[in-house]
């Protein structure tokens, strides 16, 4: 029995995915960060960089190149990957509370991180499925990056969800931001270069060094894929940062307006910090995240933890 | 349906990826690939970016006389791009074997293997003759489309016409007979 209450949070739920926050926003949003992710690289080293609507047509020539046949049930998997890993990235960024008190749930924090984390899991099955060598180098690395970073990453997510007692994010985006959410919000910034691929940490797809990693085997529409999901995650992962960071507006088009400010500040942030940097070894990547970082993520939670108990 | 095919032709020719093979070159070459890519001539305001794998290129450049060696690599390697796509000879070695000429070494020049679109002469050519020679390229690839290359098409070379290599004297014109 289909209900009118029903009906609208479906029609609601749609409007998320595919208008906006969705699809319609974030693809263009996907090319303009990937563009602002080159031009700020081209800036610090001196140069003028690309132009502005470059990723676009790097999309547009990708779909027009001649795709690998590829036999059997391998190569139906490694279609399969990236377009898996677009509609994880186009459902994360489409549960994004930029409009506040527009649906959402109680629990939507925890499958936004499930869909963050199917984009890498689709690249480490795509390396190892293509059979290239360079392509399994590159998969194994991003499996250990992948289980160092986000153990930080998690339990950064988690202190803030238990210090504010939700794992809603538009309830989240609500409340104003303790100290502990700062800490929070730190150790989140320090692993999304691991997520995105940037220098320090640009070690599964690091160029040159092992081809082109997972991807070495890509082309074509399928490449085009790629490009449109690592976009994608830009938008979602920087977008969960600037839900977090933002205050709460009642007027809804400031609240998208701050929204797309602080992203794209934080773009700006990760790609200045990616031109600086070299890449680093993946010994020194893995101590860094389980030594180094891993120390402050724990102290966080338990605080977390005691700041619950007391209230 | 028209539309989409002028925004093709324009997107290829905004943004080709470079994939750069070394066929025994001096490294004289390599180094004004990499030159051309730097901030003072920024290859990337043209869309170029140099790729890891040639199954993402649309642009081969290859530099070197043509070692027996590198025969059957260059062969391999072209097939791995995926069409449309373009050949670019970088320096004056790929056209003619310049002072190698006569080597017992050597199976060149490259139009002798794959279909070459674009010679950029000079021992090493400059980096603006190199992204001259890339833009070209772009052209050539955003008018082909889909299509096989034609082997009869004379080749584009592109650069300073009048000039002479430096090391072995051989001009420009010399390189077209």
């Amino acid at each position: 029995m289909i209900t009118p209450e029903i009906l609208s949070s479906l029609t609601t739920a749609l409007a998320r995915l595919l208008i906006f926050p969705g699809l319609l926003f974030a693809v263009p949003a996907a090319w303009f960060f990937l563009w602002v992710e080159r031009k700020a690289v081209a800036r610090m080293q001196g140069r003028i960089g690309p132009p502005f609507m470059q990723p676009f047509f790097d999309f547009i020539k990708l779909l027009g190149k001649d795709s690998p046949q590829r036999p059997g049930i391998g190569g139906l998997l490694m279609k399969a990957w990236p377009l898996i890993a677009v509609s994880a990235a186009a459902g994360a960024v489409g549960l994004l509370p930029v409009l506040p008190a527009r649906g959402g749930f109680e629990g939507d924090l925890i499958l936004l991180l499930a869909l963050l984390e199917l984009p890498s899991m689709c690249i480490i099955a795509a390396g190892f499925s293509s059979g290239s060598i360079f392509g399994e180098i590159g998969s194994a690395r991003e499996a250990v990056l992948s289980v160092s970073y986000n153990v930080v990453f998690l339990l950064a997510i988690l202190s803030i969800a238990a210090s504010q007692h939700t794992f809603s994010l538009s309830a989240l985006a609500q409340l104003p931001a303790s100290p502990l959410r700062w800490l929070g919000i730190a150790a989140i910034l320090v692993c999304l270069p691991a997520k995105l691929h940037l220098n320090p940490f640009s070690l599964p797809n690091a160029e040159q060094e092992i081809y082109s990693g997972p991807m070495t085997e890509y082309a074509g529409p399928e490449l085009a894929m790629w490009e449109l999901s690592h976009g994608l995650e830009w938008v979602a992962a920087t977008g969960l940062v600037a839900t977090l960071i933002a205050p709460a507006f009642t007027l809804w088009w400031v609240a998208a307006l701050v929204f797309v400010a602080l992203c794209f500040a934080i773009v700006l942030l990760l790609s200045v910090v990616a031109s600086a940097t070299a890449r680093l070894q993946i010994d020194t990547t893995v101590r860094f995240y389980w030594q180094c970082t891993l120390f402050f993520a724990v102290f966080a939670v338990i605080a977390a933890l005691f700041m619950r108990y007391k209230a | 349906m028209k539309l989409w095919n002028k925004l093709m032709c324009y997107s290829r020719r905004h943004s080709p990826w470079l994939f750069h093979m070394n066929s025994g070159s001096c490294n004289g070459c390599d180094i004004e690939i990499v030159a051309a890519l730097s901030p003072r001539y920024d290859a990337e305001q043209l869309g170029v970016r140099l790729e890891g794998s040639p199954r993402h290129a649309d642009i081969l450049c290859v530099t070197g006389p043509v070692t027996h060696n590198a025969v059957n690599a260059i062969k391999t390697v072209y097939g791995q791009v995926y069409g449309p796509k373009a050949v670019v000879a970088i320096g004056s070695c790929p056209a003619t074997t310049n002072v190698f000429i006569d080597s017992r070494t050597l199976a060149g020049p490259l139009n002798k293997h794959i279909p070459v679109d674009v010679f950029v002469p000079g021992c090493p050519p400059r980096p603006d003759a190199i992204l001259l020679g890339v833009a070209k390229a772009a052209e050539i690839l955003a008018a082909r489309g889909s299509k096989p290359p034609v082997a009869d098409v004379a080749p584009e070379i592109v650069g300073d016409p009048g000039g002479n290599c430096v090391s072995c004297a051989c001009s420009s014109t010399e390189v077209q007979a």
